[in-house]
Parts: C-alpha cells; structure tokens; sequence
C-alpha cells in the first residue's frame, strides 16, 4: 500500500503530509527549548550574580560560522536536486554532514576543558542552565547527523527510484537542520556573550 | 548572500560584546542582531517568506505558546508565595 501525499501536495491543505509534519515537530521543539529558554531566565532573574566570561567566546564564534556554513551548503544540495544534480548535491550533503561532525568535536574540546577544571554541571547554576542547553542542542546535531548519513547511505538509492521523494526528504532535514542553526543563533550570545 | 549577513551579523554581536556595553544594552543589542539572523535563516532558508496558511497558523499557535512560556518567568518574579507581605527585619541577631 503506498503512503499518500507523499510527493504530491495535498488538496485541502496544499502540503505534503512529510512538510506539514516536519512543521509540527518543529513547532514541538520550539515549545522543548523555549522552556529550557524560560527556565534559563528563571535562574538568572534569581541569581544574586551570574558568572561573565566563563565560556571561550572565540570557540562558540568558530561553531557559529560552522553551523551557519552548514545551513549554507543544506540550502545549496536541496536546490541542486531541484535542478536534478544529484552528485553535486550528495557532495554538499557530505560537507554539511562533515561540518556538524567539526561542530561536535570543538564542543567535545569545550566540554573537556571544563570537566578537567571541575566545572562539571554540578558546578554552578550557570554551568548546569549550559551543559543542558548545549547538550540537548548537541543531541539534536547528532539527530541530523544520523539523517544525513542515512541519506547519503542507503536513503541515496531513492533517487534512482522516486527524485522528487528523495528531494522531499532532503528539504524535510534541511528544515530541521536550519532549526538547530536558529536554536544555536540564541544560544550563543545567550550562553556565552551576555 | 544570507550567509553573509549571518557570518557578519555574529561578528558584530561579538565585536559589541568586547565594547562592554551596560548589560541592559548588550542584552538587548544581542538579542536585537540574534533576532535578525533568526528572521533570516527563518525566512529564505526554511522559505517562510512564502508558505502556505496552514503552517502559518501552526507556527501562530506556537508563537503564543512560546510567548507565554516567556511570559511565566515574569509571575515568578512577582509571586509573594512564602513571603511575609509585612517581613520585619529581626530585632537582633545572635541573641544567644
């Protein structure tokens, strides 16, 4: 039995159902950060002080340019596919993978150079509102991560048997990964400027 | 071209940032550039700028949810739950 809607848009609404419900789990996930968001103003409104310049401010900048550069090259293999370029596009759907991949690792550096001081969560209001913040952030990096390699694994042969459903799925992640640049646009004046 | 008003509109939050503005200025500076990145990544690269009602309605409910989670740090400023509306400071401390 095949799934409707899947590439074609529906009548009443005019979306596929795979837009539309990448939409809703967005909008579930504005609702999951937005109270991390709430609670982080919380904290600090209660704090008698909270700690400036604890985080490496040129570190979270680099990570910054990265994700941004990541939405870049998503943006770029979707339209690619649009025009039907499939291999340019698979090769920015690598670099985009690649990059979220160099994003991990300058958090892991981050993350190791504040455990090794003893600044773990249980460290400080501050540190436990950041570790949260970023780890959950981080956990939706590795949630992509893991998209993007299954369509450039073995989701890649769907090309040769339905593009425009391939093209789809590749537009529903970049959705969800032009998400994760927005939560990391806040959270990085948030957590390590302010 | 979005990506470059993005990669400057980061330098600039940290270029102000090392000015050391008052924090009510740096905060609301940050917060003023982080929202135009947002509405841009929001607006070309998640193509809201032209979308159908359906999702914008749905983001319309969640922008008043996420108002009002915003809203509630504000009530927990304002409660006097466990505070004595006419606290007096004690008459004197280490009587012992």
């Amino acid at each position: 039995m095949n799934i409707p809607y899947t590439v074609e848009e529906r009548p009443d609404s005019g979306l596929t159902n795979g837009k539309f419900g990448t939409w809703l789990f967005l909008a579930s996930e504005v609702m999951l950060f937005g109270a991390l968001f709430s609670t982080y103003i919380i904290l600090r409104q209660g704090s008698v002080e909270w700690p400036h310049g604890e985080l490496n401010i040129w570190l979270g900048m680099i990570n910054t340019f990265i994700l941004i550069g990541s939405s870049v090259t998503m943006v770029l293999s979707w339209a690619n596919l649009k025009m039907g370029n499939f291999s340019r596009a698979r090769m920015l759907l690598l670099i985009t993978f690649i990059l979220a991949g160099v994003f991990l690792v300058n958090k892991y550096f981050e993350y190791a150079d504040h455990l090794r001081r003893g600044e773990g969560p249980w460290h400080s209001t501050f540190l436990a509102i950041y570790f949260t913040l970023t780890g959950l952030h981080g956990l939706h990096i590795i949630g992509g991560m893991v998209v993007m390699l299954y369509l450039l694994g073995p989701g890649a042969k769907m090309w040769v048997r339905n593009p425009a459903q391939y093209t789809g799925r590749v537009e529903y992640t970049g959705l969800y990964w032009h998400f994760v640049d927005l939560v990391w646009i806040f959270l990085f004046p948030i957590l390590y400027l302010l | 071209m979005v990506g470059a008003v993005l990669f400057a509109g980061t330098v600039i939050t940290v270029a102000a940032n090392q000015v050391h503005l008052a924090v009510p200025l740096a905060i609301t500076v940050a917060l003023i550039i982080a929202t135009i990145k947002g509405s841009f990544v929001a607006s070309v690269f998640m193509h809201l700028s032209a979308e159908r009602k359906w999702i914008y309605a749905a983001l319309l409910l969640t922008a008043v949810g996420f108002l009002v989670l915003m809203t509630i740090p504000m009530f927990t400023v304002n409660d006097g739950i466990g505070t004595p509306i006419h606290a007096e400071a004690p008459a004197h401390a280490g009587g012992h």
